[in-house]
């Protein structure tokens, strides 16, 4: 039997507002325990909602971004339910009437193919408070600095057809909010969570199976493990002849594995009712076109101006513009250092390999766009080789500052001068007779293969300072005239 | 002194015929004296009024025109007040007290008014009797044997028994304009919006509205004065320009348009209510107004849609006191579904408890539509009716309840012919439009009140079409037995 995988991703993204969605209390991360809950966010009696203009602003941004439409009227409705870290015992939220509706995105897949995925709606929400039991003697701990947090919950249509597709539709929603800087994005401090309705069925089958909830999951690498093991549940649940329970699972990591948390027939009742404390919201084509006006370029439009503009390949560009920190760092080199390919090359390769392994994110990389692009410079004008700029580059991951001063206090400058290296080559040439008796008596074809082993001693010799280029010209020159 | 409207009182502390402190001990005697038989007040804030009372003193030594300052006042226990305990006549926030004042609160201390204490209320706001109170209920000082009407009774108990000028009141279906009538009172609800809601404990959000009681159309128009404002803190407050209310007082009504909608005079009124209301009209007719019948057809419906609005919002409103932050919490709870069931099942009375899950009910999965939402589609024909009527005439008249007050117990065993107590008046609440009460005459020695409903932002009329009736009559005048 051949399964297909059905996968809708609703994705809740902290927005990046100074202020709480209905209070003036800070949103800033790790604060003190209950610091930033003002009367409004504990709920007290006769306190009264405020909506943040900021998040509306910023929902919009996206609702553009998407190319969704916009509510011009949305309406915050109240969301049921008790829980110690919900203070009014209520979630305000949009059910009905959102700020976002219907839109449309493309994702690249890896084998270079785009594919759209439908967003159903997004709303605007508040965030809850967090329950903390450990280190309280049996007793819970409640810190409500999160609660009122401004949320705009993504809701896509069951668009996606694997976890490599759902991963992608995520990362790109990710690339969107870094993008208009509507949100940190940071999925490890909660900023973005994920949770992903998953079902299968039969290849060809026009219904969708039952599916199931898998809640908060909170790294790109844990949505596609997440979904991968729970397709392969249902898969084997189905075929040893059960079926799939409509319920709530959590994605354990440890353990990788899924587990039933609640199941949906026993459900709440959430008893939405349009907010009586706040009013519809109405946004005229004025305001919707004068945030339309402010948008910054997305990464789909900076793709295609890095290929036309930089003569970049589309996967290279597609990688280069997936975050709008690497896409400003890439540029600043290219036009810094007149050299695309070598930069989108650096950034790509020796720049990302550094970042990864050490864990880093751009903003904390102690190797500057500037320094970057001066050390595409001292390769291009010839003051050191690719394969000493390795170096020179360690040493600025290094934090030892800008490329000049490293090449200059390590004595790195590429040797050009033709004297130094003729003598370099006639000592190799004197020192390697039997390699040279060689190299004369093969055929043409042969001989530039075992150049090679000259160069290298060569460059061994000079400690890599030596010019390829010149090398390699000497070289020849002196062993045709043996 | 205690005789004194809030106008003549303003007068006497200008002119140093009285010091403010003097006229607030004299309150707060009279207070201590006397409530033992009224139970108007939850709390008495004796030391913070005189400090007021001396701060005010010095204020107006100084030549300091605030319009109400030195003036005593009360405020209903629904309005948060700094560092004084809010109990919103329940058990569940007998231990609260607020870190901010409600904005009506800071406009009459702004304003320059002392406050003499919190006043009784039905729970939650909840009641027309006053007798849901956790306090104990409130005896209506024209016959102690009687309700003083609710939820507001404890403001309309005080005032009529002269243990305050004036006080402060909130009304959702009538709990202003009610007690009012029972009390020989004039009783204001501005229209939703006209005064910010922050601070004062929500009942139904948008029924909910702040008002005063008052012994005439002049205080009332005095007191809306300090009390309206618009409060970006509240965003269903109405960025509407304020008026000087007192301003057109005086006006003569010769012109003027009275509809009589048919509806408030059928069954269930009583006959000498009614008989006093006509008796109204006449007086209206003789100051030159003219009258005119006019149809509200969807009248009937205003009660049913108002007990699934109100219990709907109000089954979410309460949802915050879980005892988990503050209010009452249960002892010992054995996990976090004991901790909600008795947190709640002890802080909360019958009433509010019934209208908790009258509202749970009606707007659960599969009833929303026959319910919630058809209430939402009355409520609209209501307001449509009077946005009709306003097109005929300037204001409304009608009775305020359909009888006097009864007596204690009479209708607490059931819950619907409590309800009909508001029949007249939450229409206006549905509707988001002003209404006052005001004193027209007698019943078996029990007062009757006179319902005026205007047009949105329309109160300066209002007190306009009722401080002329006060001066062509003397219903208003006349005080409770043993309260001079």
């Amino acid at each position: 039997m051949e399964w297909e995988t059905v996968i809708g991703l609703e994705i809740h993204v902290q927005l990046s507002t100074q202020s709480k969605i209905f209070s003036g209390a800070s949103t800033a991360f790790g604060a003190a325990p209950n610091s930033q809950a003002c009367a409004i966010d504990l709920a007290m009696p006769g306190t009264l909602p405020v909506a943040n203009e900021q998040a509306f602003r910023y929902a919009v941004m996206f609702g553009l971004a998407m190319n969704a439409e916009i509510g011009k009227r949305s309406v915050f409705e109240r969301k049921n339910y008790f829980y110690p870290d919900l203070p009014k015992g209520y979630q305000t939220t949009q059910l009905e009437e959102p700020i976002v509706g219907p839109g449309v995105i493309d994702i690249e897949l890896e084998n270079g193919e785009t594919k759209s995925i439908r967003l159903h709606h997004a709303h605007l929400e508040e965030d809850a408070g967090k329950s903390l039991h450990e280190d309280y003697q049996g007793m819970s701990g409640i810190d409500l600095n999160r609660a009122g947090t401004p949320l705009i919950e993504i809701v896509s249509e069951p668009d996606m057809r694997s976890a490599e597709e759902a991963v992608a539709y995520l990362k790109k929603i990710h690339s969107i909010i870094t993008y208009l800087g509507i949100s940190d994005g940071e999925m490890s401090q909660g900023s973005m969570r994920c949770d992903a309705n998953v079902s299968v069925r039969l290849k060809g089958e026009e219904e969708y199976g039952t599916r199931c909830e898998i809640k908060n999951i909170n790294s790109f690498k844990f949505v596609e493990k997440a979904i991968n093991v729970e397709v392969e549940r249902q898969i084997d649940l189905i075929e040893d002849g059960g079926k799939v329970v409509q319920e709530t699972r959590l994605y354990d990591a440890d353990k990788n594995e899924t587990r039933s948390m609640r199941s949906k027939e026993v459900a709440n009742d959430y008893r939405y009712f349009p907010c009586p404390d706040l009013l519809p919201v109405i946004l005229d084509d004025d305001y919707i076109a004068e945030i339309k006006s402010t948008l910054p370029e997305l990464p789909d439009a900076k793709r295609d101006r890095f290929v036309r503009d930089y003569n970049l390949s589309s996967y290279d560009a597609t990688v280069l513009t997936a975050e709008r920190a690497t896409a400003d760092f890439f540029e600043t080199v290219a036009k810094t250092s007149g050299e695309p390919k070598l930069a989108a090359n650096w950034v790509m390769v020796d720049l990302a390999a550094y970042l990864n392994k050490s864990e880093q994110k751009l903003s904390s990389c102690p190797v500057s766009a500037e320094h970057l692009a001066q050390l595409i410079t001292r390769i291009k004008d010839g003051t050191i080789s690719g394969k000493i700029a390795k170096q020179v580059f360690e040493a600025m991951t290094a934090g030892e500052g800008e490329p000049d001063s490293i090449i200059e206090k390590r004595g790195l400058k590429q040797v050009s001068d033709t004297g130094a290296i003729e003598k370099m080559v006639d000592e190799v040439i004197a020192n390697n007779q039997a390699q040279v008796d060689n190299y004369k008596n093969a055929d043409e074809q042969k001989r530039p293969k075992m150049l090679g082993f000259f160069v290298g001693q060569i460059m061994k010799a000079s400690k890599g300072q030596a010019n390829p280029q010149a090398v390699n010209e000497i070289l020849l020159k002196k062993l045709n005239e043996q | 002194m205690h005789t004194k409207t809030i106008a003549q009182l303003i007068e006497g502390l200008r002119s140093k015929e009285f010091s403010s402190v003097e006229l607030t001990r004299h309150y707060l005697q009279r207070i201590k004296e006397r409530d033992g038989t009224y139970n108007s007040y939850i709390t008495v804030t004796e030391e913070a009024a005189l400090a007021q009372a001396e701060a005010a003193d010095q204020r107006l030594a100084a030549g300091d025109d605030s319009p109400l300052c030195g003036v005593p006042i009360a405020h209903k226990d629904i309005f948060c007040t700094t560092g004084i305990r809010t109990s919103c006549g329940s058990k569940m926030l007998d231990n609260f007290i607020a870190p901010y004042d409600a904005t009506i609160v800071e406009n009459y201390q702004k304003a320059g008014a002392v406050m003499l204490g919190k006043t009784n209320m039905d729970e939650f706001a909840m009641g027309s009797s006053n007798e849901t109170s956790y306090y104990g209920p409130v005896k209506n000082p024209w016959n102690t044997n009687c309700v003083p009407g609710g939820s507001s009774g404890g403001s309309a108990a005080a005032v009529a028994a002269l243990l305050a000028p004036a006080a402060t009141a909130s009304d959702t279906g009538g709990s202003i304009r009610q007690p009012a009538a029972l009390c020989n009172l004039t009783g204001l609800k501005p229209t939703y919006g006209r005064v910010s809601r922050w601070g004062m404990i929500a009942f139904a959000s948008s029924l909910d509205q702040a008002g005063t009681l008052t012994r005439t159309a002049e205080d009332s128009a005095i007191m809306l004065n300090a009390m309206a404002s618009f409060d970006a803190k509240d965003s269903t407050c109405v960025d509407q320009p304020l008026e000087d209310y007192t301003a057109g007082l005086s006006n003569s009504l010769q012109g003027l348009t009275i509809g009589i909608p048919e509806e408030y005079f059928g069954e269930g009124l009583n006959p000498q209510t009614a008989e006093r209301v006509q008796a109204a009209i006449k007086v209206y007719e003789s100051l030159g107004a003219t009258t005119k019948s006019i149809s509200l057809p969807h009248t009937h419906l205003a009660v049913p849609a108002y007990y699934v609005i109100a219990p709907a919002e109000c089954s979410a409103n309460l949802s915050r006191f879980d005892g988990v932050r503050y209010g009452h919490r249960c002892d010992d709870p054995k996990d976090l579904a004991d901790l909600y069931k008795r947190s709640r099942g002890e802080g909360f009375g019958d009433e509010v408890k019934r209208r908790i899950l009258v509202g749970t009910y009606a707007l659960s999965a599969g009833y929303y539509d026959a319910y919630y939402n058809k209430a939402q589609q009355v409520r609209r024909l209501i307001k449509q009716d009077f946005v009709d009527a306003f097109n005929q005439v300037d204001v409304v008249l009608g009775p305020t309840s359909p009888s006097p007050a009864f007596e204690f117990g009479a209708k607490s065993d059931d819950p619907v012919a409590m309800y009909l107590e508001d029949i007249y008046t939450i229409a206006t609440n549905l509707a988001g439009l002003p209404g006052l009460s005001i004193p027209c005459g007698m019943v078996d020695n029990k007062p009757v009140g006179l319902q005026l409903i205007g047009n949105y932002f329309a109160e300066g009329k209002l007190l306009n079409v009722a401080h002329q009736f006060q001066l062509a009559t003397d219903f208003h005048q006349q005080l409770a037995p043993e309260t001079a």
